[in-house]
Order: structure tokens, then C-alpha cells, then sequence
């Protein structure tokens, strides 16, 4: 007999079990994630994005349900495939190739086998879903927009790429996020927080109940709705002003920095971004690169600033009593600004010109004289040219504004140190850089900057950081929107300029641009621009701009308006901006005929000359 | 001393308990929140085999243990016509004919066999002229267990054969000659070797290990052992072709996958691997408390299959973690360890090598049952005896455990 055989075999087995368990269950760390993994479906809740009104309380932007049609491979069964592919608009081909992807991601899992489906497909399909067992229609959210303009403010939302989950780990892939515009600025706001549900999922991944009675969950934070400070009228009038025309409108608020319309010609309506079509929309946008449509002019157009720069000279020269306002200089149809070096202008030879008629008439000479008192003011030119440019960068030129909207130029206004790398001998002055005095040379503005001067101009020397954002939902807007920013010229240096302007609409370059019954304060320009052609430098049609403010006293909206190759100022800015402030100010336009001559206006046949590969002439 | 203290109460104790923790945790495996019909339904039919169970243990009380004697051989003889019966009466159930219908109830009988053939046993063995070194009677043993063990593996069920082959160790404790022993542990060691290197090598080694044994003899004896070496290692060759053809030819591909999983020859953790590793995760994920009852995330969504019948030490792992699971090993260690003491108590040879067999058969399914869910042993489907949902697994080990405590409660007779 073998008495200890029994008891020491059981006793063996029972230290074997004893060490395995205990490796299993208190050694190893890996089973408890494995079986989390396996069994736990993290599920998110997330808020519906917050919507977007204009300031006078229009819907611009809300959420409309949109449809996938999704597929479980295992669940198919035959179907009429040629009744889904006339119903989806898809070619038998291009409906297997998506099957068989959907086999490939999962036999079991639900897969996306066409997004985005529209309400009117989604009514037909509805019907015939009987007839195609193993599909099934999800719903899910996208935005909706109310408006056809105002796309290059609004911005879209678009999936999470690989980045924006590497930058910010509160995405996961397949969500969503304001891409551009101020969905972009705003996203957190319209977004808010997304909740955690978790569920029990079986061996199927199926789901089958909650998970710990819901106690892990978390709800989501609704998303806040936001008013833009944009009138969506206005915007919309300038847009049809705009038409056939490449450029733009930016106007501000004085009192406040917030910017009523920001147009940029030729749009496209956000709706295009939306749904099914949206690839292939965007990429048509996104190819052409001479319309440029997702280029936004209004605050990414860099352009020389042209003659409105003068009144930021005239300001500069006062403030730094250079000039007096009623002293004069004379005008022999332009002026010899170095030795065979003439600079023409329009004046007839003799004119002598105090600052209101040198602003009025766009005085080149006089502004010429102006911008050397400036610089050669100590005989130093870097230390005359250094003053000059910090008292342009108080305006906020040469640098980015700080507005609410991600896209935008800093400009550029140059200092001594470009002249010195340009002229190494360091043998340059007030002369040198003349160009500088009426708005061309190395000076670049973007309408938004020229919009926000004149701004401060209609301020008497301060203003706001235009935005777009008016109110938030229960929140108020950053501080810097409700801050004061000052100019460094005087307060009473601007009453002049100011009367010179107003005489511009009055008597001067843009009378065509005066309204009955508001005082409108302007200055027109017309900007020598070049490309390039084939390598060639070409000189192209002057650009047409025009900055303005109304009325003279107390004013509510100031803004610039630049249409390219649109010629002189007064041909199409001045007009243009004249009937946003009339639309603006009074509601209604009493000069039909100009709306009517602006709206149908075109310069397509402008613009063509350049890909015409025929030699052209330019300003006829 | 008092006739109710001598009855082994303690055993009954573990019997309940070990049921009443079975019963919670077959509830959690099929648990339905949103139905809990189905639940209740598996409760009310183990309920009532339990009901059952304990009715037998009751009747089986009032029997004296003579009749268990005397009638063993005729037990046996109507458990070997029950699987026999099988052939023509049986139904199919997942590929094995081990099943009578009746009415919604099924019964299994080889899970009776293994109580006819321990009772069979200890009638052999406590004969009078019964030695079990001589070669007569220790054949006739292996007659007794190989019959019902041939017959449970045509069905085929190769789970309960095993089980029925496990009486060999009954066998051994009561002094089978060593060489029987060594040669299992030989063709053990020579099967897995089989399986793990090519068929030829291991005979090629086996014949280097028989001439090098013949070579390190005496010259006197060298002549005397050359024979009978020569024919071990024929016998071993031929074994290793025979398990390296069976394995090859008579096995199915389930078969195959299930010992290459535990070789570690494959990996495979969706496919043929998935229960193993599905039951070691339900297991761990289990850590040191457990998750609690019905909260096992595995258990709820179904990941581990069979979970109510031979994987249900894998819902006690998730829900009642290390303390739980090694409470129920312990549970097991201690019912068999008092059935070896209690049989080595007994004055009759028939009393103890009855309870040798009962400890021999519940050794076997717990460490098979419970080796298989922690990834020692391979997939063998049998029951942990008293836990797993299933009535004749519950009834015969009601039988089993009834007649063992109404032998050792007259062993002063």
C-alpha cells in the first residue's frame, strides 16, 4: 500500500493551483485591461454645437441632421443592388468597392458604407430600408447655415486629423472640430464638453446594458451659443456689390472694435462644405488659384495702402510739428524729389497746397514734402524713420491686430534697419524713401488694418481689437475686446485730417461717394500693383481703394474697400463703401442707379488679360 | 458515542457549500438584466437535480453496506448495458452520443459508471483471494475500468474516459507492481515528446536508451536483460507510432489545435486558443477581490463559452477574485484530504478502497477541470464536480458521496 501516495498528490496539485492563481490574478497586471477592453464600450455623449446668430440676433449657423447609411457585413443578405445604386446615385462598382471595405474593417462591427447622406435621399432610402437587411441609417449632426455669404468668417468644421489628435488628446478620430473662420477661434465655446457613458458589450460587440449602473458616466457640458458682431445684411449687400469683382470690404464699429461685415469676392456659400459633396467641393475651391476662394481678402490681402496712407503721414507730421495745417507747399503737376528724379501729380503746376487740399486733391507733392519733414527732421533719417514707424505701429500696423479669427498678415511697414541692409552705405533719406509718402514703396496693408485706422481716425485716436465676437452665452467676451488701445498722436491733431477728408467726399477725389444728409469722411486711393507673368515683372491695372467713415460726428462705422484692378478710387471703392454706410446708416439705398452700375459692374475681362498670354494695356 | 456523531457531517457541510457557491455563480453566468426568465429557468432545473441529489443521499442512508457488496458486480453490469444502451437509444449532442432523453430532463450515464466501476473496484479488491500484485487480478482490474472507459471514449467523450482511467490510481495506492506506474509516466513522457518532436527521433532515442542500458549491464546479466529490453522498446516504438498516428489520422483538427495551444507549438487567441485565453482573462481581470457579483464585465458579455457548465470557475475568478477562487480550491483540497483520512480509517478493504475511488475520481475532475480553465492542462470538456450546471454530474456525485457516507458511518461493524 502506498498510504502518503493520494494525500501528497492532492497536497502538490493544490500548491500548483495556489501559485497559478496567484500569478494570474495578483501578479500580472495585464488582465484587467484585457478584460476592460474586451467587455467595456466607452461610449461619448456629445452636446449639439452651439449655434451662431449675427448682431442683430439672425441664425446664421445651427445643426441639421445628416444621415449614414451603415452596413454590418455579417447581417447582409442578398438585396436588389441596382435599386440602392439608383437611390444613392452610386455605380455598382463603386457600391461593391465599399462592401468590401467594410468586410475588410469588420464582419461584425458596423461600418460607414456612405456618409452622409442628405434629408431628401434619407426620406427615399427610409422607405426601402426593409429591403436591405444588415443596413441600417445613422443619424448624426452636421452644421447648418442660414446665410449664403459670410463663409470666409464662419469658417468650417471638419474630422480630426492625426495632428489634431496628437496636440490635443480630447479628440478621437471621427469627431469633429472647427477647422477655419470662427468655428475655428470659437471652438471650445460652440463645441462644449463631450460626456462618458460606458456600456456592457458582449462576446458580438454587442451592446447589452450599462456598465456599473451608470456610475463612471459623466454628463456632457452643453456648447454655448455665440453672436457675431457682423450684420448679416450688410454682409450680404456687400457681397452683391462685390460681384464679379475680386476684393474687399471690411468695416468696424468705432465705438466698439467690432466689425459689421468682412467680404472677400469671389465666395463660395458654406453650404458647399456640407454633406456628401464636400470633398469634391472643396477641392474645386481649393485648385482654383486665381479666384482664390479660401483666400480671404479682407484680412489676408496684403496690399500697398496707396493714397489713404497720406492722412497717417499727415497725422505723424503733426504730431511730431513738423507741419503746420495751414502752411503750404506748391505743386508743379508733381516735383522733383532728387536731382532728375520727378514724382508726378495731378495738380495743376502752381497749385499751392495747405493739408486740407493736400488730402482733397491727393496732393502728391505735398504729401512728398510732408513725408521728408518727417524723416530728415534732425538730419538723421534712421532716428526720423524709427519715430515714424512706432507711431504707425501704435495704429497696430506692421503687425497682427489680435482679432478673433485665425487667418490674417501682419502687413508691413519698414524701419531703419530694412533701409540700412538695403542701403549699406547707409546713404539714404527722406528722399530716398519718398514712395513711402503716398502709400506705395515697401508699405503693406491689409484691409482690416486700414478698416481699424480709420477707425481710430473716426475715434480721434484710439481704438478697440476688432472682433467678430459680439456676446456669448452666458460669458463675456475677452477683456482685450473691451480694451481702449491709443494711437500716439494727439487728440487734436486729428480734427484737421478729419476736415480734410470730409472735403474729399465733398469737393475732392470721391464726391461721387457723398450721401445725402450724412457726413462722410474718405480718402480714395488707386495703387500701382505688379505681377509677375512668365518671370516678367508686368505692371496691372491700378487697384481701386477707398477708406471712409460716417458720419463725421459720432461715427458708426468705418471701413476700407479695395478692389483689385478696379482702376482709380473713385471709380469703384469710393462708390462701394458710399452705399454700405448709406445701407448701413439709413436702411434703404435711395441711389439706385449707383447700386445698380456696382452691382453689375465686372472686371472679369480685367483679369482675364492676365491669363490671356496676349500683351495687354493697363488703367484704360 | 453518539450514533449522529459518527455520520461525517463535515463532508456533507463541504457538499452544500460547495453546491450553494456553485448555484450563485451559475446565476451569474447566465444572468440577463433584461431577462431574467432565463436565469431562473437554470436555477429551477439545477435546483431540482439538487432536490434530487439529496433524496438519494437520504434512501441511500437506510441501505446496509452489504448490499452495496453484494450487488456491486450486478450495478456494474447494468451501468456497462446503460452505455451500451446508448447505441441505439442515446441522442447526439455537439458530436457525442453520451445522452438519454427523458421528457426535458437528459441523462448522461457514464457519469453513473464511474460510481459502478469504484464500487466494482472495492468488491475486487476486498475479495478474499484478491492480491493485486498477482498478475490475475490486477488484469481483471483493468478489465473492470477499461470496459466503460472504452466505451465512454467511442461515444466519443475522452473527458469522462480519462476520468475512468483514473482509477489506475487506485490501483497503484493499493500496491500495483511500480513497473505499471513507470511505464504510464514512460508513455506520458514518451506521448508528449511525440507530439512535440518528429515521430523518428523519439524512436531513434529510444533505442540509443535501450542499447546504452544493455551496454552498462554486467556480461552475466547483459544476456538475460537483451529481450526483454529489446521488447520495451518495440512496445515503446510502436506507441510512439501509434499516438503519432492517432494524432495524425484519428484525431480531428479541434483535437490537434488543443494540444499545440498547450505546447505552445501555436498561438492563437482568436481562433482555436480563444477559450484558454478568454477564461485566463475572466480569471485575472478577477485581481485580488474580485469585481463582485454579477458585475464580471466578462462574464456578462459572454466571453468565455460554457460558462455555467465546465468554465464556471472562471465567473468565480472575475466576480470573487484570488480570495474567492483559492477559497474554493481550498474548499476542494480539504473534502478530498478528509476522504483519504476517512479511508484510511476503514476496516474493510472494500470500505476504503470504495473511498480511495471517490477521492481518485473528484481528484481528477477538479485538477483536470480546474488545470484546463487556468491554462495547465488542455481543453478536456468535464464538469467540476458539485459547481457546474449540469444534472448528472450533480447526481452521480450526490450517489457517490450518499454511499460514502453511509460505508464509513458503519465502519465499526
Amino acid at each position: 500500500m502506498r498510504k502518503r501516495f493520494l494525500p501528497i498528490l492532492i497536497s502538490f496539485f493544490g500548491i500548483v493551483m495556489f501559485a497559478r492563481l496567484f500569478s494570474l490574478q495578483i501578479l500580472s497586471e495585464e488582465f484587467g485591461d484585457l478584460s476592460l477592453k474586451n467587455s467595456v464600450l466607452k461610449q461619448f455623449v456629445y452636446p449639439e454645437r452651439g449655434y451662431v446668430y449675427d448682431r442683430n440676433g439672425k441664425l446664421l449657423v445651427s445643426n441639421q441632421p445628416m444621415y449614414d447609411l451603415m452596413v454590418v457585413p455579417k447581417d447582409l443578405m442578398s438585396f436588389d443592388t441596382l435599386d440602392l445604386c439608383k437611390m444613392l446615385r452610386l455605380t455598382k462598382q463603386e457600391l461593391n468597392k465599399k462592401l468590401a471595405k467594410a468586410k475588410r474593417y469588420s464582419f461584425r462591427a458596423p461600418s460607414v458604407l456612405l456618409g452622409q447622406i442628405s434629408k431628401e435621399d434619407y426620406a427615399t432610402l427610409q422607405e426601402k430600408m426593409w429591403k436591405f437587411p444588415g443596413m441600417y441609417i445613422q443619424r448624426k449632426s452636421v452644421r447648418a447655415y442660414h446665410t449664403d455669404v459670410a463663409s470666409n468668417i464662419l469658417g468650417y468644421i471638419s474630422e480630426v486629423n492625426y495632428f489634431d489628435m496628437e496636440t490635443n488628446p480630447y479628440y478621437k478620430r471621427g469627431e469633429l472640430i472647427g477647422r477655419q473662420g470662427i468655428e475655428k477661434t470659437y471652438e471650445k465655446i460652440l463645441r462644449g464638453k463631450k460626456g462618458v457613458t460606458y456600456l456592457q458589450r458582449d462576446k458580438f460587440n454587442r451592446v447589452i446594458g450599462p456598465y456599473k449602473e451608470k456610475q463612471l458616466d459623466t454628463l456632457p457640458t452643453p456648447a454655448q451659443d455665440i453672436t457675431l458682431s457682423i450684420d448679416i445684411d450688410l454682409q450680404e449687400y456687400g457681397t452683391k456689390l462685390l460681384a464679379n469683382k475680386r476684393g474687399g470690404i471690411l468695416a468696424i464699429e468705432p465705438s466698439t472694435g467690432e466689425i459689421l461685415m468682412s467680404v472677400s469676392t469671389p465666395t463660395y456659400a458654406p453650404n458647399l462644405l456640407v454633406g456628401r459633396d464636400r470633398s469634391a467641393n472643396f477641392r474645386v475651391l481649393k485648385q482654383d488659384t486665381l479666384n482664390r476662394f479660401l483666400f480671404d481678402r479682407s484680412l489676408q490681402g496684403q496690399y500697398p495702402p496707396g493714397s489713404p496712407f497720406k492722412v497717417l503721414n499727415a497725422l505723424v507730421a503733426l504730431e511730431e510739428e513738423v507741419i503746420q495745417p495751414n502752411a503750404r507747399f506748391t505743386c508743379y503737376s508733381g516735383h522733383f524729389y532728387a536731382q532728375n528724379q520727378f514724382m508726378e501729380c495731378k495738380c495743376k503746376p502752381g497749385t499751392k497746397n495747405n493739408l486740407d487740399r493736400g488730402i482733397y486733391n491727393s496732393c502728391n507733392t505735398y504729401f512728398s514734402n510732408v513725408y521728408r519733414r518727417i524723416i530728415d527732421k534732425e538730419n538723421n533719417a534712421p532716428d526720423g524713420i524709427n519715430t515714424w514707424h512706432s507711431h504707425l505701429s501704435s495704429f497696430g500696423l506692421g503687425n497682427y491686430l489680435g482679432y478673433d479669427h485665425p487667418v490674417g498678415q501682419s502687413g508691413y511697414v519698414p524701419n531703419a534697419n530694412f533701409y540700412n541692409l538695403w542701403y549699406p552705405n547707409q546713404l539714404w533719406n527722406g528722399a530716398t524713401t519718398v514712395s513711402n509718402a503716398i502709400g506705395q514703396g515697401e508699405i503693406l496693408m491689409t484691409p482690416i488694418q486700414l478698416a481699424n485706422v480709420t477707425a481710430a481716425i473716426a475715434n480721434r485716436g484710439f481704438f478697440y481689437t476688432p472682433h467678430f465676437i459680439k456676446g456669448i452665452q452666458g460669458d463675456f467676451i475677452a477683456v482685450k475686446y473691451r480694451t481702449k488701445r491709443f494711437a500716439s498722436i494727439s487728440k487734436e491733431h486729428f480734427e484737421p485730417v478729419i476736415e480734410g477728408m470730409a472735403n474729399v467726399v465733398k469737393k475732392g477725389t470721391a464726391r461721387i461717394a457723398s450721401i445725402q444728409g450724412i457726413e462722410v469722411c474718405g480718402k480714395t486711393g488707386t495703387i500701382e500693383n505688379f505681377t509677375r507673368i512668365n518671370g516678367v515683372r508686368t505692371q496691372l491695372t491700378d487697384h481701386s481703394m477707398f477708406i471712409a467713415f460716417a458720419p463725421k460726428d459720432n461715427p458708426k462705422i468705418a471701413l476700407s474697400v479695395i478692389v483689385e484692378n478696379g482702376y482709380w478710387g473713385g471709380r469703384w471703392a469710393a462708390p462701394i463703401a458710399s452705399l454700405v454706410i448709406e445701407k448701413y446708416l439709413t436702411g434703404n439705398v435711395k441711389r439706385s442707379w449707383l447700386e445698380k452700375h456696382m452691382m453689375e459692374g465686372s472686371l472679369e475681362a480685367e483679369y482675364a488679360k492676365v491669363t490671356s498670354n496676349k500683351p495687354f494695356s493697363i488703367n484704360e | 458515542m453518539n450514533k449522529l456523531a459518527r455520520f461525517d457531517w463535515f463532508s456533507l457541510l463541504l457538499y452544500l457549500v460547495l453546491f450553494g457557491i456553485g448555484l450563485i455563480n451559475i446565476y451569474s453566468a447566465v444572468y440577463n438584466a433584461d431577462d431574467n426568465s432565463v436565469a431562473l429557468s437554470f436555477m429551477q432545473k439545477q435546483l431540482i437535480s439538487f432536490g434530487l441529489g439529496v433524496i438519494l443521499i437520504f434512501i441511500i442512508q437506510f441501505f446496509d453496506t452489504r448490499f452495496f457488496e453484494r450487488y456491486a458486480s450486478i450495478i456494474y453490469l447494468v451501468s456497462i448495458g446503460s452505455l451500451l444502451g446508448l447505441w441505439l437509444f442515446g441522442t447526439e449532442v455537439s458530436g457525442a452520443k453520451s445522452w438519454y432523453n427523458i421528457g426535458s430532463f437528459s441523462l448522461q450515464p457514464s457519469e453513473f459508471a464511474k460510481v459502478a466501476v469504484a464500487l466494482t473496484f472495492a468488491k475486487h479488491l476486498g475479495g478474499f483471494n484478491t492480491q493485486i500484485k498477482k498478475t490475475k487480478d490486477y488484469i481483471s482490474a483493468f478489465v473492470i475500468m477499461g470496459i466503460p472507459a472504452i466505451l465512454t471514449l467511442l461515444q466519443p467523450d475522452p473527458g469522462t474516459a480519462l476520468v475512468l482511467l483514473g482509477f489506475f490510481l487506485v490501483l497503484h495506492i493499493e500496491g500495483l507492481p511500480s513497473f505499471f506506474f513507470i511505464c504510464l509516466i514512460s508513455l506520458f513522457v514518451l506521448f508528449v515528446s511525440t507530439l512535440l518532436l518528429d515521430m523518428y527521433w523519439v524512436m531513434v532515442a529510444i533505442l540509443l536508451f535501450a542499447i546504452l542500458y544493455i551496454a552498462l549491464q554486467s556480461k552475466q546479466k547483459r544476456k538475460k536483460i537483451v529481450f526483454p529490453a529489446l521488447l520495451v522498446s518495440i512496445i515503446f516504438g510502436g506507441f510512439t507510432y501509434s499516438v503519432s498516428y492517432i494524432f495524425e489520422h484519428i484525431f480531428e483538427q479541434r483535437h490537434r489545435d488543443r494540444f499545440n495551444i498547450l505546447l505552445g507549438k501555436e498561438l492563437d487567441t482568436q481562433g482555436v486558443g480563444y477559450n484558454i485565453n478568454q477564461s485566463q482573462i475572466a480569471i485575472g481581470s478577477g485581481r485580488f477581490s474580485g469585481k463582485g457579483f454579477l458585475e464580471g464585465t466578462q462574464t456578462k458579455g459572454g466571453f468565455v463559452p460554457e460558462q455555467q457548465t465546465d468554465y464556471i470557475f472562471t465567473t468565480i475568478g472575475e466576480e470573487w477574485g484570488f480570495i474567492g477562487s483559492s477559497f474554493v480550491l481550498l474548499l476542494f483540497l480539504v473534502l478530498m484530504l478528509r476522504i483519504v483520512r476517512v479511508a484510511y480509517k476503514q476496516k474493510k478493504t472494500f470500505s476504503r478502497v470504495f473511498c480511495l475511488g471517490f477521492a481518485c475520481t473528484l481528484f481528477i475532475h477538479v485538477a483536470i477541470n480546474l488545470g484546463m480553465v487556468v491554462g495547465l492542462v488542455p481543453t478536456i470538456g468535464i464538469p467540476l464536480p458539485l459547481m457546474s450546471y449540469g444534472g448528472s454530474s450533480l447526481l452521480a456525485f450526490s450517489v457517490f458521496l450518499g454511499i460514502y457516507l453511509r460505508i464509513t458511518y458503519q465502519r465499526m461493524d
